[in-house]
């Protein structure tokens, strides 16, 4: 329980539906701020309370879990060196890949726990052939399959997702309201949790140091300086501060992010189109197809919150490798992949290259 | 009916003593009134004030009511460091690591505000060395503005050789503060042939209720008032008086001190089996003070492998009421401060458990404990260390 309304309600509907249920609140930071801050950050002591709150209103125990030091290393310190690696992770799927299914469900089945219930939109169903399957949220503006797209056959039968059949935020609002939770209004979060004033940048800069690099176009002309390569995201466009303009006149993005050199590479923004990705690191969420080897049809997600487009995928030579008919725009290394089949979940990898459609860009 | 083994955090009320507490939050009247309605609170005040005296041995001019412990040793740390700068700069001060919080961060905060801080090393049972002590007040005695070292550890048990402490201070004029909290009604406690200048003591911990306790200060001493306002408690502490809760208060202190002698033989006994038991059960874990003097009602441990977290709540979802040390903000448990004073790591000062006895414990409550310890020291076991 976060001290979030879904996470309250999700413990609620468990309840309801009979379950013995105890909250636990993560404890992911050794130095909680006091209290939050509008809709930025998480796990102050505020939200705590909060979790607490909604727990006795609930009628069953609470307890908080330190996963301070695991945070850190598997989310934290992965994040800032994937940013050093020229990479752009996801911190929300790093915590539910290593921490919420991972060592705090390994934790909570040690202690005598059968699932992990939390609030997240999505749906864990049984497919027609038997097996377990995760399912995008009815609510496509709150689904989070997404997220959960790291989970495994293994993971998925030890987690509760109460939410997923709910057609709207609104209605958990207003359950929760019913329900006498006082987090019924709380603003939602969202940012990543351990950077409370939102600024990823500035909040990297402080921990990877400033170094002074150069934008390059794609033939290598220097362009400008800049102060450090890991303040550069593929796709970006602001913030570049190129003093000369493009000879065309159009804007330029940045294509690609070169962390040995502490160079950034940007170019037009057709140069940012991708037809294929692929990655060693993936999973099957589920029963994966029967043969990978053999091309299939999928949608393809790259963002927490973009839509999904029509994709082929295989897996060849180890790697998960998607096809796009339609090129992607703006997608970098070290974003998670996922890979729907209608609403299901069939499984993700995190990307580890790309292939532009414009060849010139590469 | 669920077990409760941490009566250092709190005790239940002592039924005698909630009925005193319950017969008198009627009585109208503030204890600092002239007129007739004061007078008869005062006289509660009053007759508490006595009782309590004559629990810790005390005159009773010396007992200034407050809230409570932490009320209690920051006046007389802030207090005391502020009387004695006076004259001339006394800055430093000089506390126990192992302290409890309410010592450690007011002694921070006089660091804060411009005092040196020494802090007294304690061996690995949490025995504090006195050589060092010694060492340190032989160069700088003259710039000590005072000590504050608690009765005993409300973590640990272990209790401090006072006499020997103070006996060193005396020799060179500075004032020595004791929180007694958790030793008061465990073991003797004698405020006049201590010589301490101030001692922090609490209801609560006594089978009194919350929000009552009391700050020792010796005629001799000099404190400057941390909360200002009527003057009331000889200048040192202002606000109404809580006539009720005082007597609660005094009922709860005079029942701890007439019954210690045989309470703290029966403690001692429950403790023995509750030490027999546990390391029976897990041959390694340290019990943690060791051989060192301890108070009756304290059994603490650490384990190797698993974090106190999930032993506590195993324990507790068998009904079984146990503490990793002291209550920590939002639940959180840090590893203790305590422990890692006493030389453990991180790994292993997260693995404690604290039982502590209070009036209501029988044997049959330590049976529940070591029957639920076994599957909830394997649970904890297989969960391992969180990080």
């Amino acid at each position: 329980m976060s001290g979030g309304v879904d996470s309250a309600v999700a413990a609620a509907r468990a309840v309801e539906a009979g379950h013995e249920v105890v909250g636990v609140h993560l404890a992911l930071s050794r130095m909680p701020g006091t209290l939050r801050t509008g809709s930025r950050g998480c796990c102050t002591i505020e939200d705590s309370m909060d979790a607490q709150r909604a727990a006795n209103i609930l009628g069953i125990p609470y307890y908080v879990w330190d996963f301070s030091e695991r945070f850190k290393a598997d989310v934290v310190d992965d994040f800032i060196a994937e940013y050093q690696a020229g990479r752009t992770p996801n911190p929300c799927m790093r915590c539910n890949e290593r921490i919420k299914f991972a060592a705090l469900l390994e934790k909570a089945i040690a202690l005598g726990f059968d699932a992990v219930c939390t609030g997240h939109y999505a749906s864990v169903i049984t497919g027609e052939s038997g097996g377990l399957e995760l399912h995008r949220g009815l609510d496509a503006a709150k689904d989070q399959s997404y997220v959960l797209g790291v989970l495994t056959t293994e993971q998925l039968a030890h987690s509760m997702f109460p939410l997923g059949a709910t057609a709207s935020k609104a209605e958990v609002r207003a359950e929760a309201s019913a329900r006498g939770l006082a987090v019924a209004q709380k603003p939602d979060s969202y940012d990543i949790c351990f950077i409370p004033d939102g600024d990823t940048q500035g909040w990297l800069s402080e921990r990877v140091g400033e170094a002074e690099g150069e934008i390059v176009d794609r033939f290598g002309e220097v362009l400008g300086k800049h102060l450090g390569a890991h303040n550069f995201t593929v796709g970006q466009r602001k913030g570049l501060n190129i003093g000369k303009p493009a000879a065309d006149g159009r804007p330029r993005y940045v294509l690609e992010v070169q962390p040995r050199s502490n160079r950034v590479v940007v170019g037009p923004q057709e140069a940012l189109a991708v037809t294929e990705l692929a990655g060693s690191r993936f999973t099957w969420c589920g029963v994966g197809p029967a043969n990978p080897s053999v091309w299939f049809d999928c949608e393809v997600q790259v963002r927490a919150h973009s839509a999904s487009e029509p994709a082929t995928a295989a897996v060849v030579e180890g790697e998960l490798v998607v096809k796009l008919p339609k090129p992607l725009h703006g997608v970098a290394p070290g974003q998670t992949a996922v890979i729907y089949v209608g609403t299901r979940v069939l499984g993700q990898t995190t990307i580890d290259r790309t292939v532009a459609a414009d060849l010139v860009a590469s | 009916m669920a077990v409760y083994l941490d009566n250092a955090a709190t005790t239940p009320i002592r039924p005698e003593v909630l009925e005193v507490l319950t017969s008198h939050l009627g009585v109208i009247g503030n204890p600092s009134a002239v007129n007739s309605f004061g007078q008869a609170a005062r006289r509660l005040v009053e007759e508490a004030r006595e009782e309590i005296a004559r629990a810790v041995n005390a005159n009773r001019n010396e007992v200034i009511f407050l809230s409570g412990g932490t009320e209690a040793d920051n006046l007389a740390i802030k207090g005391l460091f502020e009387a004695r700068n006076k004259d001339a700069p006394r800055p430093v001060v000089i506390s126990v690591a192992t302290e409890h919080h309410a010592v450690v961060e007011a002694v921070e905060y006089l660091e804060k505000h411009g005092a040196d801080t020494w802090w007294i090393p304690v061996d690995s049972r949490g025995v504090l060395n006195l050589e060092a002590l010694s060492d340190f007040l032989a160069v700088r005695g003259g710039d000590v503005a005072l000590i504050s070292a608690m009765w005993a550890n409300n973590e640990t048990g272990v209790v401090t050789d006072i006499p020997a402490l103070v006996a060193l201070a005396s020799a060179q004029g500075i004032p020595v503060h004791s929180d007694a909290v958790a030793a008061f009604g465990h073991v003797p406690v004698d405020f006049a042939a201590s010589g301490l200048a101030a001692l922090s003591i609490t209801a609560h911990k006594i089978g009194g209720p919350v929000g009552i306790g009391a700050l020792l200060v010796s005629r001799a001493t000099e404190l400057g008032a941390q909360i200002h306002g009527g003057g009331h408690e000889r200048g040192m502490r202002s606000g109404t008086l809580n006539a009720a809760g005082a007597k609660a208060f005094g009922k709860a202190a005079s029942i701890a001190v007439a019954e210690l002698a045989e309470e703290s033989s029966r403690f001692s006994a429950l403790t023995a089996q509750v030490v027999a038991g546990v390391l029976e059960i897990a041959p390694e874990a340290r019990f943690s003070r060791g051989d060192a003097d301890g108070l009756p009602n304290n059994a603490h441990f650490t384990f190797a492998g698993c974090s106190g977290d999930s032993m506590l709540f195993l324990l507790d979802q068998a009904g079984v009421a146990v503490s990793n040390g002291s209550a920590c903000q939002a639940g959180v448990a840090a590893a203790s401060h305590v422990l890692l004073a006493m030389g453990r790591d991180e790994a292993e000062a997260s693995g404690c458990l604290r039982i502590t006895l209070g009036w209501q414990n029988t044997p049959r409550d330590i049976e529940a404990l070591l029957t639920a310890l076994p599957q909830a020291l394997a649970g904890a076991r297989k969960a391992g260390l969180p990080n």
